[in-house]
């Protein structure tokens, strides 16, 4: 029994070739992106505790390896990723309440979540760094 | 908040509305993201404020009970709101056979990951790792 197939041969409207990419749909797709990225490093959050609970051998392996430089890139590239969907987030929980839907809200609050991701990213890490450096 | 005032007495009555949960989806992914919001920052502030502490100072703060408490109410929010998450995006994108197992997958995939995480927090708290 042939099993009928999901994709159509019909042409489809063309969108993301076509529509400009604008702030809305930029930072709606960015708050899906760190979402399923922060998935992932949801998993080595749990490895992570896995490896402190094991002793401090693990657990030193595991940092060190975190404090590679290709472990601080995606230790920088997953703070960044929180913070923007931890911002992004709260713009929707916003919206929920039914506030801030004017179309200067929307730009004015979309803004706002870019440019709060970046400094809370830099500021966590400038803080970081001055306590790791003060012990 | 009443979730059913988003029904009608009538509509809930009769069976009318989403076959599946529906609403429960979007209500639930909303109130872990609200509890996520003071426990991710509490998190990352604790983190940042150990940033070079050693391994028994870690611990220490780590198996305190408030802590210990934090860090399971974490994983469990966490994990359901990530759950959620995928759910809706592997809905989105998968539409061949493959799209039940790749459900099945995340949603096994988040209760296993935060079983590990708090049995971990657990052997943390009441002071043995493995080996020891």
């Amino acid at each position: 029994m042939e099993r009928i197939s999901s994709k159509h041969t019909r042409p489809l409207s063309p969108n993301i070739q076509i529509y400009r990419p604008q702030l809305t749909s930029v930072l709606s797709i960015a708050n899906r992106i760190t979402g399923v990225f922060l998935s992932a490093c949801a998993v080595v959050l749990v490895l992570w505790l896995a490896a402190a609970a094991s002793g401090p051998d693990a657990f030193s392996r595991f940092q060190s390896v975190i404090g590679s430089w290709p472990g601080q890139i995606l230790l920088l590239g997953a703070t960044f990723a929180f913070f923007m969907h931890l911002c992004g987030g709260i713009r929707h929980l916003v919206w929920d309440t039914a506030r801030g839907f004017e179309l200067r809200q929307i730009y004015a609050s979309g803004w706002i979540v870019v440019v709060a991701s970046v400094v809370l990213t830099l500021i966590s890490w400038l803080a970081s760094m001055l306590i790791a450096g003060q012990s | 908040m009443d979730r059913y005032r988003f029904r009608s007495p009538i509509g809930r009555a009769i069976g009318l509305g989403s076959a599946k949960a529906g609403f429960e989806h979007w209500w639930t992914e909303r109130v872990t993201a609200v509890a996520l919001v003071p426990l991710t920052v509490w998190f990352a502030a604790s983190l940042i404020a150990h940033s070079g502490s050693g391994y028994e100072a870690f611990i220490g703060w780590l198996g305190s009970p408030v802590t210990a408490v934090l860090m399971i109410l974490l994983l469990i929010a966490l994990f359901w709101h990530t759950a959620l998450g995928l759910q809706v995006v592997i809905e989105d994108y998968i539409h061949s056979g493959a799209k039940i197992w790749a459900l099945l997958a995340a949603r096994f995939g988040c209760f296993t990951l935060a079983t590990v995480g708090i049995v971990a927090t657990l052997r943390i708290a009441f002071g043995s790792w493995a080996g020891v």
